[in-house]
């Protein structure tokens, strides 16, 4: 019935893990510091404070890490070939964003050996924004033979800030690539390795997470567990606003939005468990965006401070 | 002014080179361009003659200018100075002021001249303006033309300080017969250079004009019109449906959008397993459209076909890359559609109604679950209403189910996924778990009419679910202060009205708008979230309605003006019948009698408000005191007309009660002739003015004529 066309390009033998490996070569020959996913879950790369906050402020910067990212309410207790209760993705930050900065995208798919002129990309309209995080962004998703295979995106604000310089994000997501390159219709197919697939690694814990996040959490606790991150964040954010000097420097600002990355996670889970009624949805999502914006401008300010501090020392 | 010297007309190129701007934008965008040209060219005198052409592609928009001059014309003013009086001494000498003033203009003193002005005698001087060269107006005015396009949203690529627009412009190119004009828009200075197709041209091509540009353009991967574009893709399309004896399910908005999502439109064809092929039509076109922007294709019986035809941004697929890819992606997409499908099917639409209480509707008017409660009233409401009324098709308890049923796929996999398909999926699930067809295709349709153009539900279970939605967003979201304002209507009210206008009308449903605006109101505060709607917010709902009637009547039954005006005036509650007296009063115009008996009403209507007599007001007419035979006469013919024009109008025989009060226009005018209504004896004079409130009352229940052949109004659509 369908045409069977094999990929005549050397990105077939491409496995999951390779993915990941010719695309951090990639970018950190671009000049991206290579960096670790974040230690606390995330439902996007976005999340991750080599964005959220990096982006903020002058200081130019340009990072490259691999996030997997939880998104409770798709899990599909590994039954769907296509959704996933956490997947992957593959992050870049460009700041400031580079003239050619499309061409040095493209050049990125080019070295997982996808020969452009062979194929129909484009890059089609889809303007970013995350309600939690305050931030939003212009720009495309990249498609590849019709595929969504990058979302790329004009950072305009983050945190409520509008953002000088203009940053540019590349959010790779990784199992639709390497499922394209390698041609199979499961991700559970795909093969991370050599000898192992997608599935041998990962079909347990979609299994269990989504078990876990749409029967058997316990709403309440997660509720409790949200009032209680919650509080220590603004308890945080409140105590910078006396900060001064050396500790003011030094104050962690860093662990108030760990608690606001917390929030968003157990909002996230309460809306899988689907006990968030009609008010609550937008107001706790109103309340995780408040502690991300307080945040922004707190590091923002201690930014400032720093780079005032060093201005005075030099 | 002099003629500018006779020469060659110049040629202007203009191209932005920008990254990919969003297809839907751009055929405004094209407009607009076309539109700010001629405007800054009209403003510095250049447009004579002038032909501007503009032309887009997703990364570039393009202008083509024809017909300039090289500059513009000189222009003679006479400048002016200061009054006679103080210009000249007493012996007629030039003052100090009449010195500076030429030495100002830098001319002699003894060219200046007076001339008469509106505040009298002052000193003028011919000045001549020369004009500027038509390189340099360009100069000023393309970065203009470009800055000055509207955007839904702008974005800066650079930071704050940075230049704004759609997306990032990387290149400009600005060519005046041959010459590059040495201007900068967002910061990037012109030159002759643009670049082709992303992978199918070169980067770095010189351009000496547009027809060179358009050639190299082509060479190197890039159809620069839309026109050219469109015919390549309806060439390739027919050509496949032809081959494989299939039609192309036609969908004229991917067809427009699919010309400007390429730079090189290609067609290539692929195709699905056919087991996709039970899954409904409505979803498989709606992933292959709304998705992929898929053309889906029909066998010659209509059925649906395992293909689809898919619009790339190359010039082939030699070796099937594209197509294996593309079949790839609808494969997955069809299977999450199935797999939605068939999880939704573990548990009955019923059963999702619980869910809905989680999903929003407005925060103050609750969640859907709640407008769903409402909505039942209203629809049983409505049915009632027929049912009394003599409409047997009129059916309650049907009405009430496909009411609780309507919104039950907003919390359904398949609609969370493709909201679009709201409404058509509950009606998909209806029928697949055994509703009757009145209940499934009621829940299908109670979206509709979603346009002026768009059908109404086809039965009159899914009009009463339909109508129940709309009133009740309407009434709640007016009532608690949600208003549209100029393109900003986030509930879309004014297609809800329009809505229920359409639906009335075309179904010549009896219903009163005020008693259906009651009803809605009476549902929010029977239940959730249980406010009252004040009367004063009652008929400001019912005039909002009726705005958009008075809209109905007069774009789409094309009613004039003053026709509706006249109408509307004497109550338009009644929909059906609005439009049946409208009908009445537009045949009846072209009678000899109607316009001149018009304008009698008119006057009558004049010379009862400077009196301070209501129409139809309390005043009896006593015969005793007619003084003239025009009176009685007016009053008799008016009384018999009465009767007549009683019984015709219960009939429903509005034209023929028109044609009799038409008939009254030989009494009305030999009154007018013989009569003068504001006697000095003030028992005549009242009973007088009486007489023509009770006319005017009488007379002015279908249409109130005093409103016709008044003056084309701009309306308040």
């Amino acid at each position: 019935m369908t045409v069977k066309v094999k990929l005549e390009e050397r990105a077939k033998d491409l496995t999951f893990q390779d993915l990941i490996l010719q695309l951090s070569e990639f970018w950190v020959k671009q000049g991206c510091v290579l960096q670790q996913p974040y230690d606390v879950e995330v439902g996007a790369g976005t999340m991750h404070p080599e964005t959220f906050l990096r982006v903020l402020g002058p200081e130019p910067y340009r990072v490259g890490f691999v996030q997997p990212s939880r998104r409770p309410a798709d899990g599909r207790y590994g039954e769907n070939p296509n959704r996933l209760y956490k997947h992957t993705q593959f992050q870049v930050i460009l700041k400031p964003s580079p003239e050619d900065v499309q061409d040095v995208y493209l050049r990125s798919l080019g070295a997982l050996g996808i020969d452009l002129k062979k194929h129909d990309i484009r890059f089609e309209e889809d303007n970013w924004e995350s309600p939690t995080l305050g931030a939003w962004g212009i720009g495309w998703q990249v498609l590849l033979d019709g595929l969504e295979i990058t979302q790329f995106t004009y950072f305009q604000q983050s945190g409520g800030i509008d953002l000088d310089p203009i940053s540019v994000e590349l959010t790779y997501g990784l199992e639709r690539i390497c499922a394209f390159l390698q041609g199979v219709e499961s991700v559970y197919e795909l093969r991370w390795s050599a000898d192992k697939t997608y599935g041998d690694i990962r079909l347990l814990e979609e299994q269990q997470l989504s078990e876990y996040s749409f029967d058997r959490s316990d709403a309440a606790s997660i509720s409790a567990e949200f009032e209680l991150h919650e509080k220590q964040a603004k308890e945080l954010l409140d105590g910078f606003k006396t900060a001064e000097g050396k500790s003011r420097a030094r104050y962690p600002l860093l662990a108030a939005y760990d608690h606001c990355l917390k929030c968003s996670h157990l909002f996230n889970l309460m809306d899988a468990r689907g006990v968030i009624s009609t008010t609550e949805r937008a107001a706790l999502m109103a309340r995780v965006r408040t502690l991300a914006c307080r945040t922004a401008a707190s590091y923002l300010q201690q930014l400032g401070g720093a780079e005032t501090a060093a201005g005075v020392r030099a | 002014m002099k003629p500018a010297t006779q020469q060659k007309p110049l040629e202007l190129l203009f191209e932005i080179g920008c990254e990919e701007i969003p297809a839907g934008m751009l055929p405004k965008a094209e407009e607009e361009l076309r539109g700010n040209l001629e405007k800054l060219l009209a403003a510095e005198d250049l447009s004579k003659d002038v032909t501007v052409e503009t032309f887009s592609a997703p990364r570039r928009l393009t202008a083509w200018v024809r017909g300039l001059p090289a500059k513009q014309a000189d222009v003679e003013l006479e400048v002016t100075g200061p009054p006679k009086s103080v210009a000249y001494d007493a012996v007629g000498a030039p003052t100090r002021a009449a010195l500076s003033f030429a030495e100002k203009q830098r001319v002699p003193v003894s060219s200046v001249y007076l001339v008469e002005t509106a505040k009298g005698e002052h000193l003028a001087v011919k000045q001549v303006k020369v004009g500027r060269t038509t390189e340099q107006i360009l100069t000023a005015i393309l970065p203009r033309a470009v800055h000055d396009l509207s955007w839904p949203r702008t974005m800066t690529w650079t930071g704050l300080s940075g230049p704004r627009f759609i997306r990032p412009i990387r290149w400009v190119v600005a060519v005046l017969d041959g010459k590059p004009l040495g201007l900068r828009v967002a910061g990037i200075a012109a030159n002759n250079s643009t670049s082709g197709h992303r992978f199918l041209g070169s980067r770095s091509i010189r351009v000496r004009n547009f027809l060179d540009y358009e050639k190299k353009l082509h060479a190197n991967g890039v159809i620069i019109r839309p026109a050219r574009r469109q015919e390549k893709i309806g060439k390739e399309l027919e050509a496949f449906a032809k081959r494989g004896n299939y039609r192309i399910h036609e969908d004229p908005g991917l067809r427009r959008l699919v010309i400007y999502l390429n730079e090189h439109p290609t067609v290539i064809q692929g195709e699905f397993d056919p087991a996709f092929l039970g899954l409904p039509d409505e979803i498989l076109i709606t992933v292959m459209r709304d998705h992929q922007k898929y053309f889906a294709v029909e066998k010659k019986n209509g059925e649906l076909a395992p293909q689809f035809l898919a619009v790339i941004n190359s010039d082939k697929d030699t070796k099937g890359l594209i197509r294996a890819g593309h079949e790839r992606v609808l494969r997955a997409r069809f299977a999450d559609a199935r797999f939605f499908w068939e999880a939704d099917q573990k548990c009955r639409l019923a059963d999702y109604l619980p869910k809905l209480e989680r999903v929003t509707y407005e925060s103050r008017l609750g969640s859907y679950r709640d407008k769903v409660e409402r909505m039942r009233d209203v629809a049983r409401w409505l049915t009632e209403q027929w049912f009394n009324l003599g409409m047997h098709q009129a059916h309650v308890a049907e009405a009430d189910r496909a009411a609780e049923l309507s919104k039950c796929d907003l919390a359904t996999e398949m609609v969370r996924e493709f909201p679009e398909l709201q409404g058509i999926v509950g009606g998909l699930y209806s029928r697949a778990q055994g509703e009757p067809d009145e209940i499934a295709n009621a829940v299908y349709d109670h979206y509709r009419p979603v346009g002026l153009d768009d059908p109404i539900p086809r039965n009159l279970t899914g009009c009463a679910v339909a109508l129940a939605d709309k009133l009740d967003s309407v009434v709640g979201c007016l009532a608690v202060g949600i208003t549209p304002t100029g393109s900003s209507d986030p509930f879309a009210l004014r297609r809800a009205s329009l809505g229920i206008v359409k639906i009335i009308l075309e179904n010549k449903l009896p219903l009163s708008l005020s008693l259906a605006v009651g009803a809605a109101g009476k549902a929010l505060l029977v239940h959730k979230p249980k406010r009252g709607v004040t009367p004063d917010q009652e008929s400001k709902i019912v005039d909002f309605l009726l705005d958009r009637a008075r809209f109905v009547f007069r774009e789409k039954e094309q009613f004039a003006y003053d026709e509706v005006a006249a109408v509307f005036r004497v109550g338009a509650d009644d929909l059906v019948d609005t439009q049946k007296r409208l009908l009445a009063l537009r045949a009846i115009r072209k009678s000899k009698n109607f316009e001149p008996l018009a304008i009698s009403f008119k006057r009558i209507r004049k010379i009862l408000e400077k009196a301070g007599v209501a129409p139809g007001g309390d005043g009896r007419v006593n015969p005793e005191l007619f003084e003239s035979p025009a009176e009685r006469e007016l009053h008799s013919g008016a009384t018999a007309a009465a009767t007549k024009v009683q019984t015709l109008k219960r009939g429903g025989k509005y034209q023929e009660a028109l044609e009799v009060i038409a008939g009254l226009r030989p009494v009305v005018d030999r009154f007018f002739d013989g009569v003068m209504v504001m006697a000095d004896r003030e028992e005549v004079r009242k009973n007088r003015l009486a007489l023509l409130a009770n006319l005017l009352g009488e007379f002015t229940t279908i249409a109130d004529f005093s409103e016709i052949g008044g003056e084309e109004r701009a309306g308040a659509s």
